[in-house]
């Protein structure tokens, strides 16, 4: 286990390398500057400006600079929040993100697989057909659309929870988590069908069957390990999107998370924050594949056994 | 009273082709002790029979029509899926054809174990695991103290179905249910597994339905027979008088096509060897072994498979390859054929060496080299129809024009024995039989000299695999072929073989002329193979199981 986990984290260092060097340089080409504006700016201001941040420099020695800084762990100051670095502001928006994205993974996780289980118990029934639907409607549908939709029924008609907010008053963590969660759960559910159906229709949960087992020993028991392995697969770059926040979610329900930053910086060429928000966001996803893939192995002996020593 | 008594059982499936009658109108009885066989070929209705009595068959599709099953005198057709849940795994146990596949893989052998006794009678897991510790002991395996906590990869085919063994007899069944219980094992294994059910049923007492499509394992376990065919019972009676003296035609057919005896004649042999292979390796890396210590002693970071291997085929000579599973006998063919790797050794084809030979250059010896598969379901492409499958290799190799091609095809078909209305249908519409022709017209199609074949028959029933071996033997006539011919099943390589080499381990054990090697087998591995072989015992008095 030692090994597989040291040799995958050695595998993400290139990855990362591609990753770095591909953004920084993608932005680049992209037209405009961060400090074009509507009214023209005087050259010599202009100048003062990219001397201070580098941009006068040729660009292979901007990248140099800017590796040697991230290696150190720093991101750079942000180009439009004058004063902050990029550091600060992940460091601002993330705990809000992240506890929004927690949430909206219970949520996920909890309705997802339940309804997977479900439909997958009675395959073409009314059963397997109702959650389904349901599913499919949660993956259609946007959250710009859900989110205010949800709001409408249960904070303005039924006046049961907050429109919005995040922590000031008691319950308005739900209606963001719902929004989030709800097509990730569609997903989910989708997933964990698909992986229980192949799963029940193996030979030895006719053996758990053959033994009298009751069918609830038979499903969680016998069944559920393997039947959400997909699922497993699917959590590390879902958990990675959740926890990075979501632009319209946060603006919808006025929570102040890292969302906003990622899009904002991109409309204000904000090179460093964009490379900030990439890199962190890549790297998210490089770290829950792994703890997926550790899980994935866990969950199943025959993995695990190989794994250990070789 | 009879322990279980089936009158007029139906089971039918509906789905959306139609009804299938999959068991129609069986009925058949059993007293405490006795020993039912229940023998067919596949979808013949026996293993839905009792799956059915026991409510393990998918409903819907599945749906019992009518009938009764008295089991001590209560209805388990009619019983309610509680108390049908009850008296599974409890007064009746199952073992199931594939160990590979019935045991949970996520669960540790012994936490499967002591289901039947945690769930039906309410034992703690410490007395449980010491009853199942005692199972296992008794079903062979060796320190199972240690077992216990193995999960089911960590243990082979056979160790697996004693697991499965002890798992249905720990709570002391009153019926034991065996489907096709040996089918996936090798020979020898089988042996020993078919003993230990016979040694604990007489110990404990239980009776036995005893499912199988093996005629020569039913005549030795069975005290009674019953020979299914369609869904329907074509009869029933005492092993030893019905097999001596069988009434319907059906059941003489059955007896007819096991492979006895070798073949008629041996053919003329040209003494020119067409194949030579000598000290042929081929190992594969063992990842349990870290690359730097492979790498530094081969010996030990490798798999041989196939180790230090010489062999000659003469022209027009069929060579059988025998050994049981993990011998190395596919990969040899398949190193033969350039389709595994050749690690150390030469390989000779018409005197020139073809082992280190690139795809380019292997191109014109892939029209005179050809392989038959294992599984005509899964090595015929499902999207193309037989005529494309047969059409394709006559084409890449420049052997048919787009003009040609038809009648070509056409020819092949008659020549495999496939109706020619056939041309445009998919794989999926025929039987196993059609599809193992298909293949067969494959691998002739470029008019090859040498073809391997890998258990080209094991996938069949045993009157279809008659009836395709006797076609592989008149295509090897017609068209001079030589052949490899790998099987795990010796009785049909004594059929079919002119000489026979016996594999074990990656290494060759014995070599020779079929009946040489049968009469007088040298090596002690040998001997064994040959005594494992269930015989088709008719005068003798069946074994009381």
């Amino acid at each position: 286990m030692f090994k597989f986990t040291l040799s995958r984290i050695l595998q993400a260092i290139p990855v990362m390398l591609v990753v770095v060097t591909v953004t920084f340089f993608l932005v680049r080409l992209a037209p405009g500057g961060p400090f074009d504006a509507e009214k023209a700016v005087p050259p010599e201001v202009l100048r003062a400006l990219e001397a201070n941040y580098n941009l006068d420099l040729p660009v292979w020695q901007q990248f140099t600079h800017y590796i040697g800084d991230l290696l150190q762990g720093d991101f750079g100051p942000s180009f439009r929040y004058p004063g902050r670095s990029v550091n600060e502001l992940i460091a601002a928006g993330l705990p809000a993100s992240a506890e929004l994205g927690f949430y909206a993974l219970l949520v996920a996780i909890v309705i997802g697989i339940l309804a997977g289980i479900i439909s997958s118990l009675r395959p073409n029934t009314a059963q397997d057909y109702i959650p389904m639907s349901a599913a499919m409607i949660g993956i259609c549908m946007p959250s710009f659309l859900l989110g205010p939709v949800l709001v409408l029924i249960f904070g303005i008609w039924l006046e049961w929870v907050p429109v919005s907010g995040w922590g000031d008053i008691p319950g308005d963590k739900i209606l963001p988590a719902l929004t989030m969660g709800s097509a990730y759960a569609a997903y989910i559910a989708r997933l964990s069908r698909g992986g229980m159906l192949e799963v029940l229709s193996q030979d030895y949960i006719r053996t758990a069957r053959a033994k009298g087992l009751p069918e609830r020993v038979v499903i969680f028991k016998h069944a559920l390990r393997g039947g959400i392995v997909p699922v497993i697969a699917y959590l590390g770059p879902a958990f990675a999107g959740l926890l990075t926040g979501s632009f319209v979610v946060e603006t919808i329900f006025q929570i102040p998370g890292l969302g906003r930053f990622f899009v904002q910086a991109a409309f204000n060429r904000d090179y460093t924050m964009i490379m900030g928000s990439t890199i962190f966001f890549a790297l998210l996803i490089i770290v829950f594949n792994l703890l997926s893939d550790i899980v994935a192995v866990w969950i199943n002996p025959r993995l695990r056994h190989q794994t250990q020593g070789g | 009273m009879a322990l279980l008594d089936v009158s007029n059982l139906k089971v039918h499936f509906h789905t959306r082709n139609g009804v299938t009658r999959a068991v129609d109108d069986v009925s058949f009885s059993l007293d405490a002790g006795e020993t039912l066989g229940i023998v067919g070929e596949s979808g013949s209705g026996k293993s839905v029979t009792c799956y059915s009595l026991l409510g393990l068959i998918p409903m819907p599709p599945g749906k019992i029509e009518s009938g009764t099953a008295l089991f001590n005198g209560e209805d388990l057709l009619n019983c309610g899926e509680k108390r049908l849940a009850q008296i599974r795994g409890d007064d009746i146990a199952v073992i199931f054809q594939d160990p590979m596949t019935c045991l949970n893989p996520y669960l540790t052998i012994g936490e499967q174990l002591i289901e039947p006794l945690t769930y039906h009678r309410n034992i703690d897991r410490k007395a449980a695991k010491e009853r199942a510790v005692e199972m296992l002991r008794e079903v062979g395996i060796k320190a199972p103290e240690r077992r216990y906590d193995s999960y089911p990869h960590e243990l082979s085919g056979g160790m697996r179905q004693r697991v499965m063994i002890a798992m249905a007899l720990i709570a002391e069944p009153k019926l034991l249910i065996c489907d096709e219980p040996t089918t996936a094992l090798d020979v020898t294994i089988q042996a020993q597994i078919l003993k230990l059910i016979r040694e604990l049923q007489q110990r404990h007492g239980v009776a036995v339905i005893f499912v199988t499509h093996d005629l020569a394992v039913v005549s030795q376990v069975a005290d009674r027979v019953l020979v299914m065919n369609q869904g329907k019972v074509v009869e029933t009676g005492n092993t030893r008088q019905l097999f001596a003296n069988p009434q319907r035609a059906y059941t003489r057919k059955l007896i007819a096509a096991i492979p006895t005896g070798s073949k008629a004649q041996p053919r003329v042999q040209d003494e020119a060897p067409l194949l030579a292979v000598e000290h042929l390796k081929t190992w594969f890396r063992d990842y349990s072994v870290g690359y730097f210590s492979a790498r530094r002693h081969p010996e030990v970071g490798h798999i041989k498979a196939v180790d230090d291997i010489s062999l000659h085929i003469n022209r027009h000579e069929i060579l059988g390859i025998v050994g049981e599973s993990g011998s190395g006998k596919s990969t040899l063919g398949r190193a033969i054929l350039g389709l595994a790797p050749v690690t150390g050794g030469q390989i000779n084809y018409r005197g020139e060496r073809i082992d280190q030979l690139g795809n380019r250059q292997r191109k014109p010896l892939r029209q005179q080299m050809q392989m038959i598969f294992q599984d005509p379901y899964a090595s015929l492409n499902p999207r193309m129809t037989i005529f494309e499958t047969l059409a394709e290799p006559l084409l890449v190799h420049g052997l048919a024009t787009r003009k040609t091609v038809t009648a070509q095809v056409l020819a092949l078909m008659d020549d495999v024995g496939l109706a020619r209305n056939y041309i445009r249908k998919y794989p999926h519409e025929f039987s196993g039989g059609q599809r193992q022709r298909i293949a067969v017209g494959r691998a002739i199609a470029t008019k090859p000299e040498f073809i391997v074949a890998d258990e080209p028959v094991s996938a069949l029933d045993v009157t279809i695999q008659a009836q395709i071996l006797d076609l592989i033997l008149d295509l090897v006539d017609k068209h001079n072929l030589t052949m490899m011919f790998i099987s795990h099943d010796l009785s049909v390589v004594r059929y079919i073989a002119d000489r026979v080499l016996v594999m074990h381990h990656g290494k060759v054990i014995e070599e020779g002329k079929t009946e040489s090697l049968w009469t007088a087998p040298a090596e002690d591995y040998t001997r064994q193979l040959l005594a494992a072989i269930p015989r088709f015992e008719v005068d003798a008095p069946a074994h009381n199981l």
